[in-house]
C-alpha cells in the first residue's frame, strides 16, 4: 500500500504540472529515441555486411596488385603487376579450386538512343560459378570466347533496364567508350559489343553495386578496351574455409617468385580474404555504432541532469509539505522514496516515450534508405533500465537533500 | 491519571555568528496529566516556540528532560522521534498545512499511511466524522472554507489516537465564528478526555483552557488554573447568525 501510494502521490505531482513535465522528460526521450536509433541502424548495418559476406561466398581470396611503398611513400610501380597468366598459376596453387583475374574501369554505354554511365569489367568464364552471379536470361560467355577476344557482354540487371527499357537486350549491340591515359594522353576508345546475357538481381546493397556493371571477356578488355596487360586483381576460390591462411601464404610466396622479389623488397599485391575484409568492416561499423550511441547517450545525461534540475525545484517549492510529512512521522526514507520515485517515474515514462519513437523513428529510416533496423527486446530493455537509471542517479541527491531537511525550518518556510 | 508531559529544567540556547548565544529556554519545568487543556501564552521572543517544537519532538532541548508518556527523548534517534511524533503526538498548525490536490480524507490518512495501519481508510472515516465533516471526504483543500480545514487538520492530529495533541496557533488565521467553531471541537475533545496543549498569544483563545502557563524571557512566570474558562459553545450561539451568500 505504501509502495502504491507513492507512485499514486508521484504521479500526481507530475500530472499536476503536466508541461513541466513533459518538458523534463523531452531531455530523456530524445537520449534514449537517439540511441535506440543509433543502435538499431548500427545492427541493421552489420547485419547487411553479413549477408554480404554470405552473398559473396566466404571461401574467397582477394588478391590485388598493391603499389610499392616504403615508410609509407610511394617509390616506383604502379598497380600493374598481376597478371592472367599470375592467376593461371594460382590455379595449380594445392587446395585452390579456381581463379579469375578481373580488370574493371568507369564507361559510358550506348545503345540505341539510350546511354549510361558505368563499370565495364573485364573477366574469365569462371567469374560467374566463383563469384556466384549466374545469369537471369542468355548466358554467361564461354572459355572459348575469352581466348578469341569475343566482343561479348553480360549485363547487370540495373544496367539492362537502363539501356533496353522495353526491349530483349540479348542479340542487341551496345557501343561502350572508355577514356584511356596513356603517356599522359587521354583517348577515347570506343567498341561495340553483343550483349548474350544479363544477370540475376544482386540488390544495389552495400558499397559495390554488382547490380550496375558489364561483364565481358577480360582479354578483349585487356587488348581492345582498355590496352593494358595487366589484371587488376584476382579472386581465389578456395577449397576448404580452414585452409585459407596456408592457401594465401603459398599464393603469396609463389607470387613473390614470379615478380622477381629479391627478399628484401616488400610485396606488390595484397592478399584479403572476403571474410577478413567484411569482417573488418563489420567490426568497424560495430565500433562506430557504440560510437554513435555514446554521442546519442550524452544526450540522455543531459536528460538526467534536467530532472535533477526540475527535482530541485519540487524540493525547494514543497518545503512545507516536506516539513508536514515529517511532523506528522515521516521517516528520512520515506521522504528520500517519495522524491526518488517522482524522478524514476519522469525518467522512466521518458524511456518508454523515447523507446517507441526510437522504434518508429528507426523503422521509418530503415524503410527510405533500404536498410534492416534491428530493434531487440535486449535493446528494449536495455533502454529502459538506462532511463531508470538515469532516474535514480540524478533523482538521489535532489530526494537526499529534500530527506535532510530539518522539519522546523522546512514548517517554517514560505 | 498518568502524566503525559514532563519536563524538568529545560534549555534550549541557539548560537547565532561566532559568539552571541540566545538563550530561547532557561529551564522550563511543568507536567501535564492526562485529560488537560493546557494554555501557553507569551509575547513573541518568549520561547513559546521553541518550547512547542522540544514538546513536539522537532527539536531537542540543549539540557534538560522531556519525558512524554513517560518515554524519554533525550536519547533517541531521529527515526525514533518520528515514530513518536507519528503515534503519541497530533499536531493542528496555525496553516493548516494540508497537503493541496489531496482530499480531506486522504489527508487524515497520511500519518497512518507512514504508520502503516491496515484499515486507514476506516479510520480516516471516523476521524472526519468527528470533526463533522462526514459529507466533505472526497473535497480538496480549495473547496473547504478555512474553518473546515483546519477541522480537516485536527482530524489528521485525531487520527492516531495520540496522547498529545499539540496546538500552534489554531485559530490565527481564523475569523471569529470559524475559531469558536475550532475551539468548541478543541474542547470538546478535551471532555472526552484528551490532553490537549494550545500556544497562542491571544487572551481570548487562552482562557477556553483549563489552565494557562505563561513564558517571559524563557522562563515560566504564571502557571495557574483558568477560573472560569469561556466555553466556546455559548459564544458561538451568542454570536450573530452567519450570514449566507
Amino acid at each position: 500500500m505504501r509502495l502504491l501510494r507513492s507512485f499514486e502521490m508521484a504521479w500526481r505531482a507530475l500530472f499536476h504540472n503536466k508541461s513541466r513535465a513533459i518538458l523534463t522528460m523531452l531531455g530523456v526521450i530524445i537520449g534514449v529515441s537517439a540511441v535506440m536509433m543509433m543502435l538499431s541502424l548500427g545492427g541493421g548495418a552489420q547485419i547487411l555486411v553479413t549477408d554480404q559476406i554470405q552473398s559473396l561466398g566466404s571461401n574467397l581470396l582477394l588478391v590485388f596488385a598493391g603499389q610499392i611503398t616504403s615508410g609509407g611513400v610511394q617509390t616506383g610501380g604502379t598497380n600493374t603487376r598481376l597478371s592472367i597468366q599470375d592467376a593461371d598459376a594460382i590455379a595449380f596453387v594445392p587446395g585452390v579450386v579456381a581463379a579469375v583475374p578481373s580488370i574493371s574501369r568507369p564507361a559510358q554505354v550506348v545503345a540505341g538512343n539510350q546511354n549510361a554511365s558505368t563499370t565495364v569489367l573485364g573477366t574469365k568464364a569462371e567469374y560467374e560459378q566463383v563469384l556466384n552471379s549466374p545469369v537471369e536470361r542468355g548466358s554467361f560467355f564461354s572459355q572459348a570466347e575469352v581466348e578469341r577476344w569475343e566482343r561479348v557482354a553480360v549485363l547487370g540487371p540495373s544496367v539492362a533496364t537502363k539501356l533496353f527499357p522495353d526491349e530483349d537486350p540479348i542479340g542487341q549491340d551496345i557501343l561502350i567508350t572508355v577514356s584511356n591515359i596513356a603517356g599522359g594522353n587521354q583517348n577515347a576508345v570506343r567498341v561495340s559489343f553483343r550483349v548474350i546475357g544479363v544477370l540475376i538481381s544482386k540488390g544495389a546493397a552495400g558499397f559495390i553495386n554488382r547490380d550496375d556493371q558489364i561483364i565481358i571477356p577480360i582479354t578483349t578488355a585487356q587488348k581492345l578496351l582498355f590496352g593494358v596487360r595487366h589484371a587488376g586483381s584476382i579472386a581465389v576460390q578456395v577449397e576448404d574455409t580452414r585452409s585459407m591462411n596456408d592457401v594465401a601464404v603459398e599464393i603469396g610466396a609463389m607470387l613473390r617468385l614470379r615478380h622477381n622479389l629479391a627478399a628484401d623488397k616488400p610485396d606488390d599485391f595484397m592478399i584479403f580474404s572476403q571474410q577478413d575484409l567484411l569482417g573488418t568492416l563489420s567490426t568497424i561499423l560495430g565500433y562506430f555504432t557504440i560510437l554513435l550511441a555514446g554521442i546519442a547517450g550524452i544526450s540522455l545525461l543531459v536528460g538526467g541532469i534536467g530532472i535533477m534540475n526540475i527535482m530541485l525545484v519540487s524540493v525547494t517549492e514543497r518545503t512545507r509539505e516536506i516539513g508536514l510529512r515529517k511532523a506528522i512521522g515521516a521517516l528520512r526514507r520515506d521522504i528520500t522514496f517519495q522524491f526518488l520515485v517522482e524522478a524514476i517515474l519522469l525518467s522512466t515514462t521518458g524511456g518508454a516515450i523515447g523507446i517507441l519513437l526510437g522504434f518508429l523513428g528507426s523503422s521509418a529510416i530503415a524503410s527510405a534508405a533500404g536498410f534492416p533496423a534491428v530493434i531487440t527486446p535486449t535493446s528494449v530493455l536495455l533502454g529502459f533500465l538506462f532511463s531508470m537509471a538515469v532516474g535514480v542517479f540524478f533523482g538521489f541527491y535532489p530526494a537526499r537533500r529534500a530527506a535532510n531537511l530539518n522539519p522546523i525550518d522546512a514548517l517554517r518556510y514560505e | 491519571m498518568g502524566d503525559v508531559i514532563v519536563t524538568k529544567n529545560l534549555v534550549k540556547n541557539y548560537t547565532l555568528g561566532k559568539e552571541s548565544i540566545v538563550r530561547a529556554l532557561r529551564g522550563i519545568g511543568f507536567t501535564v496529566q492526562e485529560g488537560e487543556f493546557v494554555a501557553i501564552m507569551g509575547p513573541s521572543g518568549s520561547g513559546k516556540s521553541t518550547l512547542m517544537h522540544i514538546l513536539g519532538c522537532l527539536d531537542v532541548p540543549t539540557s534538560g528532560q522531556y519525558k512524554i508518556d513517560g518515554n524519554d527523548t533525550s536519547k533517541m534517534t531521529d527515526n525514533q522521534l518520528a515514530n513518536l511524533r507519528n503515534r503519541q503526538i497530533g499536531f493542528v498548525f496555525q496553516s493548516f498545512n494540508l497537503l493541496p490536490r489531496t482530499t480531506a480524507i486522504e489527508n487524515v490518512e497520511l500519518p497512518l499511511v507512514y504508520h502503516g495501519s491496515r484499515n486507514a481508510r476506516k479510520l480516516a472515516m471516523t476521524a472526519l466524522e468527528r470533526v463533522g465533516l462526514g459529507d466533505r471526504m472526497l473535497h480538496r483543500p480549495n473547496e473547504l472554507s478555512i474553518g473546515q480545514q483546519q477541522r480537516v487538520a485536527i482530524a489528521r492530529a485525531l487520527v492516531n489516537d495520540p496522547s498529545l495533541i499539540l496546538a500552534d496557533e489554531p485559530t490565527g488565521n481564523l475569523d471569529t465564528r470559524s475559531s469558536e467553531e475550532v475551539l468548541a471541537l478543541i474542547q470538546s475533545l478535551n471532555r472526552e478526555g484528551r490532553t490537549i496543549v494550545l500556544v497562542t498569544h491571544e487572551p481570548d483563545i487562552s482562557h477556553h483552557a483549563k489552565r494557562m502557563i505563561r513564558l517571559l524571557d524563557g522562563q515560566i512566570v504564571v502557571d495557574h488554573a483558568v477560573a472560569n474558562p469561556l466555553d466556546a459553545r455559548t459564544i458561538l450561539s451568542s454570536l450573530p447568525p452567519e450570514e449566507k451568500q
